[in-house]
């Protein structure tokens, strides 16, 4: 049974008052490494489909929301009538809204699903092994994990909607380090094919950061100018994204609502006039121009709105707060426009030139960082962020790297951040560290601050 | 297998081919040159129900069926998996993880060896529950969450409650090479209910969670008396009230009693990460993290005061990760890890149990899911009580100038181990061995070894109580495993405590 197959299946199978059927054939090869050897590896397939019937009753639109792996012909009915008991169970959902009309859409309906393998692979494998025995030879020690990632998938709904969309997702963290683990470095792709993907180039980078290590700098917690390069901005501005919805924010809730009533649109954010958006249509950063939703979430997300279009949007305008996620169920109960998450996220100044080697030329005292880990919200009310320096922190001095610091617990709000900039480099696509399993499309520009929390010392290394 | 009153394996899962497909697969690794070769099949049901404000939110059920091979090929790991239950699909899974294990080997300098483990021949394992959670109508089901929701929804200054439930089934059947044959069934629940408070006028927010731990058991653990829903429900709206209005906090050292459902976070972080063997040798390096407690610690490292008795089980009732056999084919166990104050003890696999000339392995491999290879997961690493150990009233009469804290929320630590920092549901100010009112804005901070050194005194027998969580997350791709962890109220004293808001730098 085709994909396709599976969903006209199921939607001619449904007696629900509506149905959508959304189908995934994912395909992913994974290689992982430690001590410059192979730790664990795998070639993975796997099939999924979701059944979501909606039943109206007298007192509200109920869904029933089920998902099962390895769905053969003869289980699909029984898929399909157990979605529905689950819908006429669970009784009125409140996110309900009417299931989304078909557009004219240039996807390929019929085409097969696309397919990784092992062999995604095939120059990365042996330039890792001549890695390895490049570093050995130089007392460094590499870590990391290389994936490749193909999923197709397949949305149709008794509306009438038929969406495909093809999503490649690959990403290489490289991590290096001295045999007595002392200096520590990393270097991170997010990838579509791995072609782009220059190990010798990589390595090289992280031998002349654990050189950068060979000096080292004892400096206490406080306030310091600090160079945020992209992939650290992007695990920052995740953040920030993921809490950006309107509902939480229109109940007054979050960092977004406003003292009164309502919420921040339209109030300023960032001291620099930065754009916070996403764009299924980023050039590198393709993601699916609609919405699938195998459960709904928090007011963020809603199983309703499958195949829904997502368009660009931004986020912060001008570093003013612009717009905040909305499913179409929250924006009908408060006559705004639906805003759909996307699967990338680009922050970007007007006119931003600056790499972050010109950024460091420019400092006469400040930290370098290399990325962020560990982040958790401590305090909503402001977003609160908690979390440690991670690979390598680097005193910056005179305009060239001095040596490098301990790492530091830190304390900090991305939108307190954006209010504080003191400089915007050049966005480029990048990879966040911290958020990486979720997240892997993102463009940051590195960022200055000139009086970045360091709270504690952290003895790690 | 727990006596016969008990339920047990689901027949719709004894019903796959799994026989079948494992001698089908397992024939094809050992005929193309395997040493070793395991084949899981395993099937995992969840369902999750959320509720906002009394309406449902969202419900999904989701079930992941699969399979997969493992082999040693060369000396060389090789892992495959697949969802088509056929003989045929199952033998090219198997030819798969060989291709992956030819493929790895030029990067591969290390030959895979595993521990010596007895063959356990064909066993059943179910885990201790009463209701499985899967045969309780859905309707009845959100009907409990709504109460919930409307009891604390009716009290004065609740402006939101959200009110969640997970539940998983997981059924996993496991066979070798050298012909372990097991087949296990476990349950976990994750019920949680939570109050806010707005201010609209002052744009300002509070929140208030249960501290019902996620535990090891079916349906009626939501309706019966393990856990003391009514009385925790009908006490929300004044904590949180209390909460909301109380003086935020000096930060400075203070002394601390921490409660289990605080404590348990801490122990899982700073103990139970650090004390997995994986870790010391440097395999999580560049992902979830290395250990201060390195290898040639072992039997040294002084980890914490007298005090600080760690052991690690997979065989606790209840527990998350208990289980009768890991994904090695290993029969668990129970074992120490510091003594003491003394590190005496990891969390091992085969592979790495042969690695450091260790013995037997004591039981921690775990896949999360038919998808994943299986890597060296958190046992339940608990605290114990101490035999002549006091009451929470006892420890909390030891302090002068001090914090109650209780319930976990915010949490963060090094990748070395080294520093954390953690919030909580509910701070209250100690003074003079009493309890005297709710503090806010309060993260405690500190160095693990620092920490546990200070812990001056640990609670009696009958203050343990046994916390934990679902999502523990570790190794790419990322697998989340759930975990307990038991402990009684533990004295600290000299704590660092930072305030939240001027953190903030407001």
């Amino acid at each position: 049974m085709t994909p396709q197959e599976t969903v006209e299946r199921a939607l001619a199978l449904s007696k629900a008052d509506g149905c959508v059927v959304v189908t995934t054939e994912r395909s992913e090869a994974n290689l992982r490494w430690a001590n410059n050897t192979l730790t664990t590896n795998g070639s993975m397939r796997s099939r999924k489909v979701a059944v979501i019937s909606v039943v109206n009753g007298a007192t509200g639109t109920a869904a029933g929301v089920l998902e099962r792996s390895a769905v053969t012909a003869d289980g699909l009915e029984e898929l399909v009538r157990a979605s529905e008991q689950a819908a006429r169970d669970a009784g009125p959902a409140d996110d309900a809204a009417p299931l989304v009309e078909p557009t004219e859409t240039a996807d390929r309906w019929q085409a097969a699903p696309e397919e990784t393998s092992i062999d995604v692979f095939g120059q990365v494998a042996p330039d890792l092994g001549e890695a390895f025995g490049r570093a050995a030879g130089k007392q460094r020690l590499l870590f990391g994990f290389a994936e490749h990632v193909l999923e197709t998938r397949y949305v149709g709904s008794s509306t009438g909607v038929r969406r495909r969309f093809v999503q490649p997702a690959g990403r290489l963290d490289v991590n290096g380090k001295s045999p007595d683990y002392a200096r520590s470095a990393w270097v991170g792709r997010s990838t579509r094919d791995f072609t782009d993907i220059d190990i010798a180039a990589l390595d090289a980078e992280l031998a002349q950061r654990l050189g950068w290590a060979e000096r080292t700098v004892e400096l206490p917690p406080g306030r310091y100018e600090t160079i945020l390069p992209p992939t650290a901005v992007a695990d920052l501005m995740f953040y920030l994204y993921i809490s950006a919805g309107a509902r939480d924010a229109d109940d007054g809730r979050t960092v977004f609502s406003k003292a009164g009533g309502g919420t921040r649109i339209g109030e300023r954010l960032a001291s620099v006039p930065v754009s916070l958006r996403s764009d299924p249509a980023a050039p590198g950063l393709e993601c699916e121009p609609f919405v699938t939703a195998t459960a709904s979430f928090g007011g963020l997300v809603s199983v309703f709105d499958n195949g829904a279009p997502i368009g660009a949007t931004e986020w912060i305008r001008s570093g003013e707060l612009a717009e905040l996620i909305r499913t179409r169920a929250w924006a009908a109960k408060t006559g705004a426009q639906p805003a759909p998450m996307a699967d990338n996220l680009l922050l970007e100044a007007p006119d931003a030139s600056a790499t972050l080697p010109e950024m460091i030329s420019r400092t006469e005292r400040g930290l370098l960082l290399t990325c962020l880990w560990y982040i958790r919200e401590v305090d909503p009310q402001t977003l609160l962020l908690t979390g440690l320096t991670r690979d390598g922190v680097y005193l910056v001095e005179g305009g060239e790297v001095a040596g490098a610091v301990n790492n530091f617990r830190w304390n900090e709000s991305p939108v307190d951040l954006l209010g504080r900039l003191g400089e915007v480099g050049r966005a480029e696509r990048c990879l966040p560290r911290e958020w990486n399993d979720y997240f892997t499309r993102t463009a940051m520009p590195p960022l200055r601050i000139p009086d970045f929390n360091m709270s504690t010392v952290s003895q790690a290394s | 297998m727990p006596d016969g009153s008990a339920p047990g394996i689901d027949p719709a899962f004894l019903a796959l081919p799994m026989r079948r497909l494992a001698d089908a697969a397992l024939g094809r690794a050992r005929e193309l040159g395997a040493q070793h070769a395991d084949f899981r099949l395993e099937r995992i049901r969840t369902q999750m129900l959320a509720l906002r404000d009394g309406k449902l939110d969202s419900a999904r059920d989701g079930e992941d069926l699969g399979l997969s091979v493992r082999v040693v090929h060369d000396g060389t790991w090789g892992f495959a998996s697949g969802v088509d239950l056929t003989p045929e699909a199952a033998v090219r899974v198997a030819e798969q993880a060989v291709a992956v294990a030819r493929v790895s080997r030029p990067v591969n300098s290390e030959p895979v060896e595993l521990a010596e483990e007895p063959v356990h021949g064909d066993v059943t394992w179910v885990s201790a529950y009463e209701l499985d959670p899967f045969g309780v109508p859905e309707g009845d089901k959100i009907g409990l969450l709504v109460d919930w929701s409307e009891r604390l929804l009716a009290a004065d200054g609740v402006d939101h409650v959200e009110a969640t439930v997970q539940q998983v089934l997981e059924d996993k059947f496991y066979a070798d090479l050298a012909g372990t044959v097991t087949t296990q069934q476990r349950v976990r629940m994750h019920p949680e209910v939570t109050a806010t408070s707005v201010d609209r006028s002052r744009g300002t927010f509070e929140s208030m969670r249960t501290c019902a731990p996620p535990v090891g058991r079916g349906w009626e653990y939501l309706t019966g008396d393990t856990w003391d829903w009514a009385g925790e429900l009908s006490r929300i709206p004044e904590w949180l009230a209390e909460k909301a209005k109380a003086p935020s906090v000096d930060p400075g050292r203070y002394d601390l009693v921490v409660d289990p459902s605080n404590l348990w976070l801490t122990i899982h972080e700073s103990i139970g990460h650090a004390t997995e063997l994986d870790r010391a040798l440097g395999y999580e390096a560049a992902y979830a993290g290395t250990s201060f407690a390195t290898f040639d610690k072992l039997g040294t490292l002084r980890y914490g005061s007298d005090a600080m008795n760690v052991t690690g089980d997979r065989t606790a009732p209840h527990g998350l990760a208990t289980i009768g056999y890991d994904d090695d084919g290993v029969q668990t166990q129970s074992w120490e890890i510091v003594r003491s104050g003394v590190l005496v003890g990891y969390q091992l696999d085969r592979r790495m149990a042969r690695l450091k000339g260790l013995g037997r392995s004591n039981g921690c491999a775990f896949a999360d899911s038919p998808g994943h290879i299986p890597v060296q997961r958190m046992a339940n690493v608990s605290i114990r009580p101490a035999a002549g150990g006091g009451t929470l009233e006892d420890l909390i009469g030891g302090v002068d100038r001090g914090i109650y804290v209780v319930g976990d929320k915010s949490w963060s630590i090094d990748m070395q181990r080294y520093n954390f920092q953690f919030t909580g549901q509910r701070f209250f100010r100690i003074e003079n061995g009493r309890l005297a009112g709710q503090l806010r804005d309060v993260a405690y901070q500190a160095t693990t070894t620092d920490f546990w050194g200070s812990m001056e005194a640990v609670g009696g027998p009958d203050t343990f109580v046994l916390h934990g969580a679902f999502n523990c997350g570790k190794a790419q791709p990322g697998q989340v495993a759930a975990v307990s962890h038991g402990c009684p109220p533990a004295l600290f004293r000299g704590v660092n405590i930072l305030n939240t808001v001027r953190e903030a730098g407001r």
